[in-house]
């Protein structure tokens, strides 16, 4: 678990699936039924055509790092220069995050790297989506780090 | 061009490190200060308009009966909107001599409320949790792409700093006046990479005000009247991560557009620009969003001192955010410094300023306020 210091998210009625998917190491996101557009962050209708006609559904977990710096002065919640980014999500919208498995350096966090999501514990009841560098795919497995 | 014109504008009387006055006497003394320069007294104000303070706050404590008001509240080009709506106003008749209000204990944090976000707003939830620490962890998120896919260097957004201290070398109330170097930026403290301290603002106390009235009654004021030509607003995203394109600010485009064409102006037609700068790749943003500079060449354009003294298009002429003051909602000092422009009392004055473009951001590209004022009324 991480320490405890960092601020919670606390969920509204609009969200509360979106933290519940984080909970089930799902990422969620919404898409409208009528244009078919893809948002976040949550709420119970379309930003571009104004239908409430929403459903939800879980994202690949694939992203690549559009952006970010790297804060140097201290953070309760964090260990030394910590990097809070900005990813793309596979299916189009942005989110910021933070990068783990991977050095902190402008060397290590090279923009438009391939990432996946990580979950991290948090409280009893959050788990915040993080991302990490996509791993190596293993010979013969296609599934893990495939790009289309 | 709108009818309404400047005839009261000063800052506080002091500005940088103001420790003996609450935020509230910082507006106050910048009213009274504005007042005087239009020799006029709280009886003659009908409208009052502020950010940072409750406008209820300040009228009683002023002692205004306002018949309109406005409590627009969107970071620190509240101000640009406080103008465009108090032009409505009087053009409309609901008030004939507005006054607007700016004060903050950005330094000294006496009688200041804070900026909380709120653990279940959006950017509570989806911001907060990763770590940004205050505007120079967040205002800065987007420069990286914006490197990637312009090209731009280290070097070019340093140099954006080192041409602002040039001409707050001229400023004598500028809080920094030494000049210096691009090596001297990029060997400044890291904040947050990419960005330097000294590509960060500066945090002072001060305040600022203004006092606009009908053109025709410009004559009998002891100033020279700014015309106020033209005015835009606009409104993207509370959410850094949320806006549109991470190369661009889309309400800078949109006020700025507006304002131009409310101004019937085009870009020829500009002699002086102030574009609020927070950090140092703002003034990039704001001429690329603008139209001044082609997207991706505002870095170079900045690089080969255009808009240093003696420049084609002389910018943030003040020192701006970096090396001026920045209380937290600069705005303000962006405004009273296109009317010095305009007015011909500039302390690094730009010869021949007979139109000024000031463009304000709010928020962390939340929101952006922009007006065209004018020496004549077009």
């Amino acid at each position: 678990m991480d320490k405890p210091t960092r601020n919670l998210p606390q969920p509204t009625p609009e969200t509360q699936h979106f933290w519940d998917g984080t909970q089930a190491e799902q990422l969620l996101l919404q898409r409208c039924t009528k244009c078919t557009h893809t948002y976040f962050p949550p709420r119970p209708f379309c930003p571009s055509c104004s239908s409430r006609s929403v459903e939800v559904y879980a994202a690949s977990g694939r992203a690549t790092l559009a952006s970010y710096v790297i804060n140097q002065r201290p953070h309760p919640a964090f260990d030394g220069p910590y990097a809070i980014a900005l990813v793309d999500l596979e299916e189009g919208p942005r989110m910021m995050t933070n990068i783990v498995e991977c050095e902190q350096t402008p060397e290590a966090l090279q923009l438009d790297m391939p990432l996946e999501v990580r979950f991290e514990q948090v409280s009893e009841d959050i788990k915040l989506p993080l991302f990490a560098p996509t791993r190596v795919a293993p010979a013969g497995d296609a599934s893990v780090g495939e790009t289309k | 061009m709108t009818g309404v014109v400047v005839v009261g504008a000063a800052e506080t009387t002091e500005l940088g490190k103001i420790p003996h006055l609450s935020q509230q006497q910082l507006h106050a003394d910048a009213a009274l200060n504005a007042m005087a320069d239009a020799g006029l007294t709280a009886k003659d104000i009908d409208g009052i308009a502020t950010a940072g303070e409750r406008p209820t706050d300040l009228a009683y404590y002023l002692g205004i009966t306002p018949t309109w008001v406005d409590g627009t509240s969107v970071g620190g080009c509240s101000f640009m909107l406080h103008v465009r709506h108090a032009v409505a106003a009087i053009a409309s008749g609901q008030c004939t001599t507005v006054l607007i209000t700016h004060g903050e204990s950005g330094r000294s944090g006496v009688g200041r409320s804070g900026y909380p976000r709120a653990p279940a707003s959006l950017a509570g939830q989806f911001e907060v949790p990763f770590g940004p620490m205050g505007p120079p962890t967040m205002f800065t998120l987007p420069v990286l792409r914006y490197m990637k896919d312009y090209g731009m260097t280290h070097e070019q957004l340093a140099m954006v700093a080192v041409v602002q201290r040039e001409w707050a070398s001229m400023n004598p109330r500028a809080s920094f006046q030494d000049e210096i170097s691009v090596a001297d930026v990029l060997n400044s403290k890291m904040i947050a990479y990419p960005f330097h301290l000294l590509e960060c603002c500066l945090v002072t106390d001060g305040g600022g005000a203004l006092i606009l009235t009908k053109a025709d009654r410009a004559a009998d004021f002891p100033q020279p009247p700014v015309h106020i030509l033209g005015t835009g607003e606009s409104v993207e995203t509370p959410m850094i991560s949320q806006m549109d394109d991470l190369t661009s600010s889309r309400a800078f485009k949109v006020a700025g557009s507006f304002a131009m064409h409310d101004a019937g102006i085009t870009h020829a037609d500009v002699d002086h620009l102030m574009v609020y700068d927070a950090f140092a790749h703002l003034p990039i943003y704001g001429l690329e969003d603008l139209g001044f500079c082609k997207k991706g060449e505002a870095a170079d354009f900045i690089w080969e001192q255009n808009t240093a003294p003696g420049g084609s298009l002389p910018m943030n002429t003040n020192g701006g955010g970096l090396s001026y003051m920045h209380s937290g909602m600069y705005g303000m000092y962006a405004l009273q410094e296109s009317v010095r422009q305009i007015r011909g009392n500039a302390p690094a004055q730009v010869k021949d300023a007979n139109v000024s473009l000031c463009l304000g951001v709010g928020g962390m590209f939340g929101a952006s306020g922009c007006i065209v004022f004018g020496k004549e009324s077009k």
